[in-house]
């Protein structure tokens, strides 16, 4: 019996948020008196998979096979299923992101299970009762459920818990042959357009982020160069996105991505409810802006009055100091 | 060419978020809802322009009770053809995603849009749990979609980047933002709907999964602590030694 967490490698690596989810279903086959079975879909070769391990995995199965190329949630899932027959598994965990909103609903329907999606909390779990605590209302309240079905999936949301590794704890590895036979998917990839961003933005842990304050994508360096002395991803507001001085991807907002981070810093945005709700989860906010009435301040930690493109090469400069001084 | 459009309803924006009986309820008292922006600006207006270049109808479905007539009225004001309103109170997802399935099973639409999450309860496993009822193709959070033949190429967000997928109809898509660009009721479409058809079905008595146990408030931020321009390093103190974020 198992508790089984659906794992992913994305440039070479498992993903931060797969050893999040890991961390989280090690807790919960924990209190279930359970173990962890981590999944991994595609190809794995050359690629360290001992983090998953160290996050609670006890047993790892790689299943690669050309079929789930396409990505299908279909093929995917009978993957999935055929596994959680093999190791008896009752409770699935995904990271809520891009893949998990593809895959995790198919397969609930397919096998039946009651799904909480952006759950942020660990699950309570006594005499058979099943809650978990998700975010609603655009991260402005959460809502406990309870899971009634036998099975239950569970996707957490990126950021909710630091990763934890224990060098002591040790795990096997094994090839998963899948059976797809007959199988055939209908979608077919025609183009893949990845960005060349080297840091993801929903798993950042620190994100900078700027608006239409900034008056044009030529002025943009200021932020770049913030954003890598702090190695932070790059983030945008929707009018920016909207008429092209930033790509699609970086909008956060209720219509973009919502995000989390330790650490959002907001450049030249005013701070409209639609944006504070892709943002409002992250842990420290400071904002940047000339108007002193920018609503952004309202839902601040931190916050400074002035030009962005006075105050923000200021900012850079005292974080090179610092960064030499703690060496 | 036969579309369905799954639309929701939730609070608007700015909507001031209460709970009632003892936590266990959100409180709709005073609240304006709207159709769910991805479901109709998005996924419902999308089908309206294929329809207009490709012919056909587009129905929109609403699991609901019969408050939320005044958002379907107003997804045929903005120009669906007919609706169906299956009346059960939309309380979970699956159950929701199996009276859709339930419905649509045997009447053979060539696509089936949803909105890729509400803005209330941002789940996005409604269109998942749809296709997987059905045992069709799914396609999450497109931001294009076109048909050619009998196929739908569709562009859609992954994990840092975006892909272009093709595949044979019929589907079910999960719409996001570019898709289409928003679209107010006319008159003319107004006093039209008051016409078109609107069927109300009993449910499906499919299974609920879930159930909602208690509501909390995440608590606002209480102050802004304010940092001279002048001084603008201090933030990186402040960041390290009291927010302990770098």
């Amino acid at each position: 019996m198992s508790v089984l967490v659906i794992a992913e490698i994305s440039k070479g690596k498992i993903k931060k948020a797969s050893l999040e989810a890991t961390n989280y279903a090690f807790q919960i086959a924990s209190q279930l008196s359970k173990t962890v079975t981590a999944l991994i879909l595609g190809e794995t070769s050359g690629v360290n998979l001992d983090d998953l391990g160290k996050a609670g995995a006890s047993k790892i199965l790689t299943a690669n096979d050309k079929k789930l190329e396409s990505g299908d949630a279909k093929i995917i899932c009978k993957v999935i299923s055929d596994v959680m027959a093999q190791e008896s598994s009752e409770v699935i965990v995904f990271s809520h992101d891009f893949n998990s909103k593809n895959i995790a609903p198919y397969l609930a329907a397919k096998v039946n299970a009651g799904i909480v999606p952006a759950a942020v909390d660990f699950p309570s779990i006594e005499n058979g009762v099943f809650l978990v605590k998700k975010n609603v209302f655009s991260g402005k309240a959460n809502a406990t459920y309870q899971i009634e079905s036998a099975i239950k999936i569970l996707c957490l949301l990126p950021n909710s818990f630091p990763v934890e590794l224990d060098k002591n704890k040790e795990c096997v590895i094994e090839q998963y042959t899948a059976q797809l036979d007959g199988l055939e998917s209908k979608i077919k990839i025609r183009e893949t357009k990845k960005s060349s961003d080297s840091i993801n933005l929903p798993e950042a842990e620190l994100v900078v982020s700027a608006g239409r304050g900034l008056k044009g994508p030529e002025n943009w360096g200021i932020i770049e160069e913030l954003a890598t002395e702090l190695g932070a991803a790059t983030a945008c507001s929707r009018p920016v996105s909207d008429i092209g001085w930033r790509p699609h991807h970086e909008h956060v907002g209720q219509t973009g991505i919502a995000i989390r981070p330790n650490l959002y810093i907001a450049i030249g945005i005013s701070g409209a409810i639609q944006h504070l709700a892709g943002v409002n989860g992250s842990k420290t906010i400071v904002v940047i802006n000339k108007d002193p009435e920018a609503p952004f301040f309202k839902a601040a930690d931190y916050g400074i009055i002035g030009d962005a493109f006075e105050i923000v090469p200021k900012i850079t400069a005292a974080l090179k100091n610092f960064k030499s001084s703690q060496h | 060419m036969k579309i369905l459009v799954c639309i929701s309803k939730a609070p608007d924006t700015t909507t001031k978020i209460l709970f009632k009986d003892n936590d266990s309820v959100f409180n709709e008292d005073g609240v304006t809802f709207i159709i769910n922006p991805y479901d109709e600006w998005y996924a419902l207006v999308r089908a309206l322009e294929l329809k207009e270049t490709l012919g056909g109808t587009v129905t929109v479905l609403h699991v609901g009770l019969a408050s939320s007539d005044t958002e379907i009225r107003k997804a045929l004001a903005i120009g669906a053809d007919d609706a169906v309103r299956i009346d059960a109170e939309p309380n979970d997802a699956s159950f929701v995603a199996k009276e859709i399935a339930e419905f649509a099973k045997d009447k053979s639409f060539d696509l089936i849009l949803v909105g890729k999450e509400t803005i209330s309860f941002n789940g996005a496993t409604v269109g998942g749990q749809i296709a997987g009822s059905l045992d069709l193709p799914f396609i999450s959070l497109a931001t294009k979609l076109d048909i050619e033949s009998n196929n739908a190429i569709v562009e859609h967000d992954i994990d840092g980047g975006i892909e272009v997928l093709e595949c044979e109809m019929p589907l079910v898509i999960s719409c996001s933002k570019g898709m289409a660009e928003a679209r107010i009721p006319n008159m003319r479409g107004i006093m039209a709907a008051r016409t078109k058809p609107l069927l109300v079905l009993p449910s499906f008595g499919s299974q609920r999964l879930t159930n909602t146990i208690k509501y909390s408030l995440n608590p606002g931020r209480t102050t802004c602590k304010f940092i001279d321009a002048e001084n603008a390093q201090q933030l990186i103190e402040l960041l390290h030694n009291e927010a302990k974020v770098i």
